[in-house]
C-alpha cells in the first residue's frame, strides 16, 4: 500500500496547479478538424483537377460536345452524345428490371416473411453489393453473353416478334445494351432493396395496425398505408440506384460492346460515359483527346451528385436518420 | 414524516470513531462556493450560492428534482463548463483557491476534486484494475506498476469492494452488479487521493443492500474526505451527514446541521418539503 | 362488379373506396392477398437466384483452375502452362494497405469531429459532402487520382492507386466511426473528464476505444469494398507483368489481372480469370464475415480487455 499518495493532504492554501493551458486539447480539437476539412477539400479537389483538366475541351466545343456524336481522336473531333445516351439506357433499362424486383423482396421481407427467414435472405441480397464489378463482368462475358446470344435474343426479336419494334432490331452478337443493362439491375439491385428495407422499416406501425384494424388483409394494409407512406423514400432508393448505375465501370465495360454509336435497338453494341473513359484513357495520346475524356469525366461527376443530391434528399424526407443510413 | 426522521437520527447520534480523521483540524473549510450562479444558456439555473464545506464532512444537498442540485455540483469541479451551453460566475475555493480564476486548468481541479455520479460508469473496455487506475494515469508525475498495484488495493478496499474483486482484477468491469460498479466508481474516484468527493445521487440506481453498502462507504470516509452528496432520499441525507443544504428552485433556502435542519428548520419552506407537502 | 382472376390479380383495383371494399367478398379479397404474397416471393428468389448463379460458376469454374502455383508463381506468358498470380495478390494487399494509410486517418478524424460537434455548420457540410464523396463514380475516382499523382509523377505508381482507394474509404470509415461514437454515453465521457482526463485523451483513449468494435467493422466493411474495385486502378496502379512491391512503381492488382485476362482472347488466361476471381470474393467473404463477427462481439458485449 502506498499511504504516501492516499494520504497526501495539501495545506490551506495551496494553490491548485496550474498547467500549460489545453496544449493537448488544441492539437486533438486541431487535427479532428482538419480531417473533417479534408472531406470537403477532396471532393473540391477531385472536382477542380477534372475540371481543369476537361476545360480545354468544354472552351473549344461548348454544348456541341455534349450533343454531338462525331467522337474521332485522330482528327481531334469530340463529340460524347453516343456515351451520354447509352449511359442513360443502360441505366434506364437496369431501373427497369431491378425496381420491381428490389421493392418486391424488400416487401416481401419486411411485412410478409418469416422471422428466421428475414435475415439470410437480406443478407444473400446484401451479399449482391459485395460482389466487384470486374467479377460481374467476367460472369457477363462468360455465362450472360452466350445465354444472350443464343436462346434470349433471337427469342425476343424473332419469337416474341419485338424485332418488328426498333427496340429490338439488328444482329445477336450478344455485347449490347441489353447485356449492359441486365448486369448493372443486378449491381444496383441491392442498393434500391436495402433503401427500400429501410424505410418500410421505418414507417410508423400505427400506419399498418390502423389499416389492419379496419379489416384490411395485409397485401391491403401495406397497398393503402404502408407504401403510400414510405413512397418518396423508395424512390429515393431508386434515384440512387440510378446514381449507381450511371457510375457503374468495369461491367458495363466489359459487356456494353464499346461502339461510338446511337441505335435504338438494345440488341446494338453502345457505349457509356464511363465505359469509354476506361476504354480510351491509357490509349489516349494526344492532350485534346486527354482532355476530352476528362471532359467526360467531369460531365459523370455532376450528373452523378445531382442524381444523388435529389435521392438523399427525398429518403431524407420519409425516414430522417434512420433511413439515410441505407444510403 | 417529520418523526421517523428523528428516529433515524437516534441512531447516528454516537460519536465519530476515534481513529476517522487524526489530521482534521475540527473547523477549517475546505471547498466553499462563494456566489455562485450557473446558467444553461438563458436559464439560469443556480442563483448566487454560497456554501462552506467542512474538511473532513459530509455535506447533503437535498432539493425537489430540478432544483440545481446537480448543477451546483458540477459547478464545484468545474464540470458545468463542459456542456456547451454552461456559464457559471462567482467563486469557489479549495482550500482558499480560487478554482475559476483565470490561470487554473480545470483538468487540474478534477484532479483534485473527484466526482461520482447517478449512474455507475465503468469504463468498458477496461478491466477492474485498470478502472480503478484509470485517473492514475493522468496524474501529474510516473506512478509505477507496483505503486498503482498498491494503490488499486488500498481504494478498492476503501471502497469495501476488495473482498469482491481481489480474485479477478483483470475481469471486465461490466461484470460486476450494479452496486459494485458504483462502488468500482467511487474506488476510481478515491485512488487520485481528491481532497472532495462529489457524489450526485449515487444509490439513486441501487437496490437496497448495495445503497446500504455506499451509506456504510461513505460513513467511514467521512473525516478522510471531505464528502458533499446529492440524494433524493432524506433518511438518507439524515443517516450519514455532518450538515445538510436544502435547495429550492436554484436557491439554497437553508443550510444547518443535519439533526436541527431535519427536527427543527428554520425556514417554512424547508420545513414543507421535509414533511413532504411538496416535491 | 364482375368478379374476375384478372380484376382480382390487379393490385391497382384496391385502391377503392370503403363502401365499395365492404361489398367485395372476403374470399376474394384474400385470394389478392394471397396472390401478392407469392408475387412477392418470387421477387425474393429471382434477386438471389443470380447471386447464387454467379459463386456457382466461380467456384465451379474457379475451384478447378486453383492450385498452390496460383498463390505462389508469376504469371506465365500465352501458351505456357501452369503460372498464378502471386504478383496480383501480394499487389492488391500492398495497395489496400495504403489505402487504409490514407483512409483511415482522415475517416477516423472526420468521424470524430461529426460526432463531437452534431449540427455545427461545418459538420453538417462535413456530413454532406462525405455523402457527395461517397457516390462518386470509382472511374472518376481513378482520373482525378492520374490527374494528381501520376501526371506530375510521370509514371504509374502502386502509391497513386492506393490514394484513389484511400480517398473513397473515407466517407464509409467517417459515417461509421460518426455512428458508433454516438453509442458512446455522454455518462461515460464525463466521468473520465471529472477523473480528470483532458478532453483529447477522453476522445481516444475512452470514446474511441469503447467504439473501436464497431469502428473495425465499419473500416473493414470499407476494405471489402473497395478490394474489388478495378476501375480506379486502370491509370494509377496500372498493373505489372513482373513482381514489384515498390510503392513508387506500377504494380498488380488482382482486379486488374481479372480483367486483362477476361478480355484476353485466350482459354488458358480465362480460366486464370476465373481462379482470380474466386480468390478476391474468398478475400472479401472473409473480410465481410470478420466484420460481422466483429459487430456480433460489440452487441455480445465482451470484456475487450
Ligand atoms: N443540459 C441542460 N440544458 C438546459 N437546461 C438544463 C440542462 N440540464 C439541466 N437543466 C435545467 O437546469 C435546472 C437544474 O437541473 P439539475 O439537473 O441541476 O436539477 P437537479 O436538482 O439535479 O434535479 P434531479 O433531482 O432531477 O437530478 C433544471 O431546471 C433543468 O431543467
Ligand atoms: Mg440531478
Amino acid at each position: 500500500m502506498s499511504p504516501t499518495v492516499l494520504t497526501a493532504d495539501p495545506g490551506a492554501g495551496t494553490v491548485v496547479r496550474i498547467h500549460g493551458r489545453h496544449i493537448g486539447d488544441r492539437i486533438y480539437r486541431g487535427a479532428i478538424t482538419f480531417f473533417a476539412v479534408c472531406v470537403p477539400l477532396l471532393v473540391a479537389l477531385v472536382a477542380w483537377e477534372i475540371a481543369v483538366a476537361g476545360w480545354p475541351t468544354f472552351r473549344h466545343f461548348g454544348l456541341s460536345f455534349l450533343t454531338s456524336s462525331d467522337w474521332d481522336p485522330v482528327k481531334d473531333r469530340f463529340g460524347a452524345a453516343p456515351a451520354i445516351y447509352g449511359t442513360l439506357v443502360s441505366s434506364a433499362i437496369a431501373l427497369v428490371i431491378a425496381t420491381p424486383l428490389a421493392v418486391g423482396v424488400s416487401v416481401f421481407l419486411s411485412e410478409f416473411a418469416p422471422r428466421w427467414m428475414r435475415q439470410p435472405v437480406g443478407f444473400l441480397v446484401d451479399l449482391l453489393a459485395a460482389i466487384p464489378s470486374v467479377v460481374y463482368g467476367l460472369w457477363g462475358i462468360f455465362v450472360l453473353l452466350p445465354l444472350l446470344r443464343d436462346p434470349v435474343m433471337p427469342f425476343l426479336r424473332d419469337t416474341l416478334e419485338l424485332g418488328s419494334t426498333p427496340f429490338f432490331t439488328g444482329p445477336a452478337y450478344g455485347p449490347s445494351m441489353l447485356a449492359a443493362g441486365l448486369i448493372l439491375a443486378i449491381m444496383v439491385l441491392p442498393y434500391i432493396a436495402s433503401v427500400s428495407r429501410e424505410v418500410l422499416l421505418a414507417v410508423p406501425r400505427a400506419q399498418r395496425e390502423a389499416a389492419l384494424a379496419l379489416g384490411a388483409t395485409r397485401w391491403e394494409a401495406i397497398w393503402r398505408a404502408v407504401l403510400p407512406y414510405a413512397k418518396s423514400g423508395i424512390v429515393g432508393g431508386i434515384i440512387l440506384g440510378l446514381g449507381r448505375a450511371l457510375g457503374e465501370t468495369m461491367a458495363v465495360t466489359m459487356l456494353i460492346g464499346n461502339r461510338q454509336e446511337i441505335s435504338a435497338s438494345l440488341l446494338a453494341p453502345g457505349y457509356t460515359m464511363a465505359s469509354l473513359i476506361a476504354n480510351e484513357f491509357s490509349e489516349a495520346s494526344s492532350d485534346a483527346h486527354l482532355s476530352a475524356l476528362m471532359a467526360v469525366g467531369f460531365t459523370l461527376l455532376i450528373i452523378t451528385i445531382v442524381v444523388n443530391a435529389i435521392a438523399r434528399w427525398l429518403v431524407w424526407r420519409v425516414g430522417g436518420g434512420a433511413a439515410s443510413k441505407a444510403l | 414524516m417529520a418523526i421517523e426522521v428523528k428516529s433515524e437520527l437516534a441512531g447516528l447520534a454516537d460519536p465519530r470513531p476515534a481513529n476517522a480523521a487524526p489530521a482534521v483540524t475540527p473547523e477549517r473549510t475546505r471547498l466553499a462556493a462563494e456566489s455562485l450562479d450557473a446558467w444553461f444558456g438563458s436559464i439560469h439555473a443556480v442563483h448566487d450560492i454560497s456554501l462552506p464545506v467542512r474538511e473532513g464532512s459530509v455535506m447533503a444537498i437535498i432539493g425537489p428534482s430540478g432544483c440545481g442540485k446537480s448543477t451546483f455540483l458540477r459547478c464545484l469541479n468545474r464540470m458545468h463548463e463542459t456542456v456547451s451551453t454552461g456559464r457559471v460566475s462567482g467563486r469557489v475555493l479549495l482550500d482558499g483557491a480560487d478554482i475559476y480564476d483565470g490561470g487554473v486548468n480545470p483538468i487540474a481541479v478534477r484532479k483534485h476534486i473527484g466526482m461520482v455520479f447517478q449512474r455507475p460508469t465503468p469504463f468498458p473496455t477496461m478491466s477492474i484494475r485498470d478502472n480503478v487506475a484509470a485517473g492514475l494515469r493522468v496524474m501529474d508525475g510516473h506512478v509505477s506498476r507496483r505503486e498503482t498495484d498498491a494503490i488499486v488495493e488500498s481504494a478498492l478496499r476503501r471502497a469495501a469492494l476488495w473482498g469482491e474483486v481481489k480474485d479477478r482484477l483483470g475481469a471486465s468491469a461490466l461484470a460486476l452488479s450494479g452496486g459494485q460498479q458504483q462502488r468500482l466508481c467511487i474506488a476510481r474516484a478515491l485512488a487520485t487521493s481528491p481532497r472532495v468527493l462529489l457524489l450526485d445521487e449515487p444509490t439513486a440506481s441501487l437496490d437496497p443492500a448495495s445503497t446500504q453498502s455506499i451509506e456504510q462507504l461513505v460513513r467511514e470516509l467521512r473525516g478522510d474526505v471531505t464528502i458533499i452528496i446529492v440524494t433524493h432520499n432524506m433518511q438518507q441525507a439524515a443517516r450519514i451527514s455532518d450538515r445538510t443544504a436544502f435547495f429550492l428552485a436554484g436557491d439554497l433556502v437553508e443550510v444547518a446541521p443535519t439533526e436541527s435542519l431535519f427536527t427543527s428548520p428554520s425556514d417554512p419552506r424547508t420545513e414543507a418539503y421535509i414533511t413532504g407537502r411538496f416535491g | 362488379m364482375t368478379a374476375g382472376v384478372i380484376r382480382t390479380q390487379r393490385p391497382s383495383a384496391r385502391q377503392r373506396a370503403v363502401g365499395e371494399r365492404a361489398r367485395k367478398s372476403l374470399g376474394r379479397r384474400r385470394a389478392v392477398n394471397g396472390v401478392m404474397l407469392g408475387v412477392l416471393a418470387t421477387a425474393a428468389v429471382i434477386t438471389v437466384l443470380p447471386l447464387l448463379f454467379i459463386l456457382g460458376h466461380l467456384v465451379t469454374k474457379g475451384a478447378t483452375s486453383l492450385d498452390l502455383a496460383f498463390f505462389t508463381h508469376m504469371p506465365t506468358p500465352v501458351g505456357e502452362a501452369g503460372g498464378g498470380m502471386a504478383n496480383a495478390i501480394v499487389g492488391t494487399l500492398i495497395i489496400i494497405g495504403l489505402a487504409m494509410l490514407f483512409g483511415l486517418p482522415v475517416g477516423v478524424g472526420a468521424g470524430l469531429y461529426l460526432a463531437e460537434n452534431r449540427g455545427a455548420w461545418l459538420a453538417n457540410s462535413v456530413r454532406f459532402l462525405s455523402d457527395v464523396l461517397n457516390g462518386l463514380p470509382s472511374i472518376v475516382m481513378g482520373i482525378f487520382a492520374w490527374q494528381f499523382l501520376v501526371r506530375p509523377m510521370g509514371h504509374f505508381s502502386a502509391l497513386s492507386g492506393g490514394v484513389a482507394l484511400g480517398v473513397m474509404m473515407i466517407p464509409m470509415i467517417a459515417r461509421t466511426t460518426e455512428e458508433m461514437v454516438r453509442t458512446v454515453p455522454t455518462s461515460l465521457r464525463e466521468a473520465a473528464l471529472a477523473l480528470g482526463y483532458a478532453r483529447w485523451r477522453t476522445g481516444l483513449t475512452i470514446v474511441l476505444r469503447t467504439a473501436s468494435a464497431g469502428i473495425v467493422t465499419g473500416v473493414l466493411v470499407s476494405l471489402a469494398r473497395v478490394a474489388g474495385e478495378t476501375a480506379p486502378l486502370l491509370f494509377t496502379a496500372f498493373g505489372n507483368q513482373f513482381w514489384s512491391t515498390s510503392v513508387t512503381q506500377p504494380i498488380a492488382a488482382l482486379p486488374l489481372q481479372i480483367f486483362n485476362y477476361a478480355i484476353s482472347p485466350y482459354d488458358d488466361w480465362h480460366r486464370l480469370a476465373w481462379a482470380g476471381a474466386l480468390v478476391l470474393i474468398a478475400l472479401i467473404l472473409v473480410i465481410s464475415i470478420v466484420a460481422r463477427v466483429a459487430t456480433r462481439a460489440r452487441f455480445d458485449m465482451g470484456s475487450g480487455d
